[in-house]
């Protein structure tokens, strides 16, 4: 068994990451999310389990959520991704950032960029939810820090029914 | 105090907001190579023959290490370290970073890999062939009792210390001979997965040249780390820099010493290359300590009024396969609080501690006051049904001081609680819960015969945080102190660093001791900058554990602002040509009294201290001063919880659809922060209360090691808390402050089981052991219900 094909195949996978072009030689098996962490050194987006259960590598792809450590970087070749890192712009917080700071929906940070990112889908999809609305909606990320009740005022905080 | 007491937003946020902080796993050195951990899968084996020839041969490896090899390259001078030999004649056989011989728990380490990618060290992990004689399996406390089977071929018994404290037997028993009702609870503190959303992660960076090594590590505890490296590596402590990045989360689970942390270093010490590993979360059940695994036995005597006249305990702990940093101490730091919020004339308290095949135990948040807040606060219940009064009458008629403000009060545990308030405390967090109208409620439902009912339970705990006393550790055996330092240094053109001890991680402590000093000082919260969490910055410190942060570090902080201002002070009356206390200081300004012009900014003294052009006679230029602080006492925080539960007796499904909590942490630097953290811990509370559990089979397999199965709450299964505090400060500390970190999770889980017992209460049921599964409360209901479901 030689090197390659031990490592598997590399291909070269290239996609729009944060509104850039971006281009890595990969093992054909690397999740989207070690594609962003490892290679594009994107690493905000965090990986919390290995069941797709946490919601701590969500990533936009095409604007809808996506849970990244569930998807093959060379499953969404040509894809236009946005990470946590392209959610501020000019130095502002992005809306939800800043409902999440004023809100005090974060401690240890770790979950935060998936909930961030798993909440502004959420409201494209429903601009108005209700309270149990959006803990629905964020029922696939897990927090061990807040017990959920701030991340859930910061979300309505946004655009629910608060 | 004009910024302290109020809640401000966090200085920590926008990095963690945008995703520029960094976590352990964010962080790389070139040519890293990445452990890939070889584990046993059985519990306890005798390891016959490891073969590495198809592993050393995977692309990328650079080497492979069994633990006979690792241990005769004598890369550990001492065994994995515990830190708290609880007695002197305490069993710990020696415990090493990697196998050689016997395998004790399923994923003990026995080989290591180390290679070029993330992906090919696992790879060749799995190439590693060994060979396996399995042993006889301990895989429950129940088990480990017996003797019947040794977890450890070199122990004569599964029994690793008996500890008691029994300030007076006989009074004890002449309780329980005076008494005129007597209650006894049996519970079990499952085991549970500390689960920080963040996995545990290492990065050991060895300089080219001259023996120096930094060291990253996902931990709560530093400076502890970097004794014990030196102790254990042989390595100098003065070439060891322990760094903590960003921590996503702790709760008692990154407070240890653990084998790949000590490998990590010792490989990249021995090969000259940086050396990492992250653990994957189905991994974290193996690599990473559990929390609670007790057995307890309550016994109450109390008069005819339900007045308790004596309490008895006994636990059997279970240590899981190796004595970890705390491991054998976490009972301990329960047994003082046995006795809970109430008048307890004589205590007895008797622990025993077993060796399992199972993974470790330490601390989990809490760390042995959640255990002994649950049996007490359960069985004040169980005489409450026994007396025949409410569950809140058998509190008040028991509080300390007869639930009135005390200072200083000394209890049948021996020790010295700081202050209370308890009465109020309760009645508040009645109204605030509206309790007559609950119970109004639930009486409505069960004469409509309704399906879903309602249950109201409570829980008044006092807990022990604010650790510790050094000369009290010493008293319980611990190998260290409890003080902790603080640094305050004014920078020549006016701002502020402050380098603490305490080591956050999550809990937000840059705000909150900014906040410290700006109202200490009379400068601008943004112009304080925390170093922290680093040991080349910050050399000394004790690091984040027990809620001991604020009581213990934000005091030494507080202290040291004091000193500055009293350095200031001389130099201001020497540059005014006033007398000292001629000056005040308030806003950041020395005044002298009565002449409103002659007046000085600290920043202005500070830039005089730095020039030293003109300082009085013989005073050291620069103006920074230090505080190792080491607390007198413990602080007592404490609070009444209300869970409102409803019963689903079609299905046995639980849903929390209420909860109040009243906490008395004294004085609150920033409420927000303390909300912040009451949420989380009540919720951790909950979920030991309804979903969470390690589950082993007998083989000693941990049956739910993923995030698939081990039921982590989510945003569904919580409800909104409403939550207030009394103010009752702390005589321990001049900031009259005390810990928040754990005291929702102390108060919580005895909470939501007594609002399950309470709802279940008309069949007859008077206990359910945790989790308080669907499952469980149907099957409790058929049998109740004569075996019709």
């Amino acid at each position: 068994m030689d090197q390659l094909t031990h490592r598997g195949i590399f291909v070269q996978i290239d996609m729009t990451v944060n509104g850039r072009a971006c281009s890595a030689d990969v093992e054909d098996r690397t999740l989207l999310v070690h594609y962003l962490r490892d290679h594009l050194e994107l690493t905000g987006t965090n990986v919390g389990c290995d069941t797709s259960s946490c919601g701590a590598c969500t990533v936009h792809i095409g604007g809808q959520s996506v849970k990244s450590c569930t998807v093959l970087a060379a499953q969404v070749r040509g894809a236009d991704v946005t990470t946590i890192e392209g959610m501020a712009t000019d130095g502002e917080l992005h809306p939800m950032q800043e409902a999440f700071r004023q809100c005090h929906g974060l401690q240890c940070g770790y979950c935060t960029p998936g909930m961030v990112m798993a909440a502004t889908s959420l409201l494209s999809e429903n601009a108005n939810p209700t309270e149990a609305e959006v803990r629905e909606g964020l029922e696939g990320n897990l927090c061990r820090c807040t017990g959920y009740q701030n991340i859930v005022k910061s979300v309505l905080s946004v655009g629910g029914q608060s | 105090m004009t910024i302290m007491g109020t809640p401000r937003l966090r200085k920590e946020d926008p990095k963690l907001l945008t995703g520029e902080g960094k976590f352990i796993d964010d962080i790389h050195a070139h040519g890293e190579l990445w452990m890939g951990m070889v584990r046993s899968p059985h519990a306890h084996a005798k390891i016959q023959s490891i073969d590495t020839t198809e592993a050393a041969a995977a692309p990328g490896v650079h080497s492979v290490y069994t633990g006979a090899e690792l241990q005769e390259m004598g890369l550990w001078v001492a065994p994995l370290p515990c830190a708290w030999p609880v007695t002197e004649d305490m069993v710990n056989p020696p415990h090493y970073p990697v196998a050689a011989d016997e395998v004790r728990h399923v994923g003990d380490l026995v080989a290591v890999v180390l290679c070029d990618s993330r992906y090919g060290a696992v790879d060749a992990a799995e190439l590693v062939e060994v060979d396996y004689e399995p042993l006889p399996v301990v895989a429950s406390i129940d088990a480990a009792v017996t003797d019947a089977v040794m977890a450890n071929t070199d122990i004569s018994s599964n029994k690793a210390y008996s500890w008691a404290l029994e300030p007076d037997p006989e009074a004890v028993d002449a309780a329980f001979a005076a008494a005129d009702h007597t209650v006894v609870g049996e519970f079990v503190q499952q085991r549970l997965i500390p689960a920080a959303m963040e996995p545990r992660g290492v990065l050991a960076i060895p300089a080219p040249f001259g023996g120096d090594i930094t060291f990253y590590t996902s931990t709560q505890v530093p400076h502890i780390m970097k004794v014990m490296l030196a102790a254990t590596t042989g390595i100098a402590e003065n070439k060891i820099r322990v760094i903590a990045p960003a921590v996503g989360g702790g709760f008692g689970a990154k407070l240890n010493v653990n084998p790949d942390e000590i490998l990590a270093v010792t490989l990249a010490n021995k090969i000259g290359l940086p050396v990492r590993w992250t653990e994957t979360r189905s991994e974290a059940a193996f690599s990473t300590h559990q929390g609670r695994g007790q057995n307890q036995k309550i016994e109450i005597a109390a008069d005819a009024n339900g007045k308790i006249l004596g309490i008895r305990v006994h636990l059997d702990a279970d240590m899981g396969a190796y004595m970890m940093l705390l491991t054998p101490g976490v009972p301990l730091l329960g047994s003082f609080l046995y006795t809970g919020v109430y008048d307890v004339p004589a205590f007895g308290f008797t622990c025993d501690g077993y060796f399992t095949n199972m993974t470790p135990t330490d601390a989990y948040r809490g760390a042995g006051r959640p255990e002994a807040s649950y049996a007490i606060e359960r069985a004040m219940d169980l005489l409450a049904l026994e007396v025949g009064v409410g569950p809140d009458e058998i509190r008040r008629r028991n509080f300390l001081a007869g639930g009135e403000a005390f200072e200083n009060l000394e209890t049948a545990s021996t020790l010295v609680f700081d202050s209370g308030n308890y009465g109020p405390n309760l009645e508040k967090a009645l109204k605030l819960a509206d309790y007559a109208s609950l119970k109004a409620e639930q009486q409505r439902r069960r004469e409509a015969g309704e399906s879903k009912q309602l249950g109201i339970g409570m829980c008044t705990y006092v807990e022990i945080c604010g650790l510790a006393p050094s000369r009290a550790l010493a008293g319980l055996n611990y190998g260290a102190g409890g003080w902790e330092h603080a640094m305050i240094r004014f920078l020549p053109t006016g701002t502020v660093e402050v380098v603490s001890g305490s080591t956050p991680h999550g809990q937000g402590h840059e705000t909150s001791w900014s906040m410290i000093v700006a109202d200490k000082l009379g400068v601008d919260p943004d112009d304080v900058h925390v170093l922290h969490s680093d040991t080349a910055h910050s050399p000394l410190g004790l690091d984040t554990y027990g809620s001991r942060s604020l009581a213990v570090g934000g005091t030494a902080i507080a202290m040291a602002c004091d000193k500055v201002v009293d350095k200031a002070r001389l130099i201001a009356a020497h540059q005014l040509e006033a007398n000292p206390d001629d000056l005040e200081f308030d806003g950041g300004m020395f005044r002298v009294k009565g002449t409103p012009t002659a007046e000085i900014p600290i920043q202005g003294i500070a830039y005089e201290a730095f020039t030293a052009h003109n300082l009085p006679d013989g005073m050291e230029p620069n103006l920074q001063e230090q505080v190792t602080f080491d607390p007198e006492n413990f602080v007592f925080p404490f609070g009444t919880h209300i869970a409102v539960v409803e019963v689903d007796e079609d299905t046995g499904g639980v849903t929390l659809v209420g909860y109040t909590a009243v906490d008395d942490c004294g004085p609150q630097v920033n409420p927000m922060i303390v909300q912040g953290q009451m949420h989380g811990g009540i919720v951790q509370g909950v979920a030991q209360a309804l979903w969470e559990e390690a589950s082993y089979d007998e083989a000693g397999n941990c049956k739910n090691p993923s995030f698939l199965d081990y039921l982590v709450p989510s945003p569904m299964e919580v409800p909104n808390m409403v939550l207030d505090s009394t103010v009752t400060p702390s005589t321990s500390n001049p900031l009259g402050v005390k810990g928040a970190g754990e005291a929702g999770t102390i108060g919580s889980a005895a909470a939501v089981i007594n609002a399950v017992c309470d709802a279940l209460s008309p069949y007859g049921v008077t206990d359910i052991s945790m989790p308080a599964t669907p499952q469980k409360v149907w099957r409790i209901l058929r049998d109740a219900k004569g075996g019709e479901a």
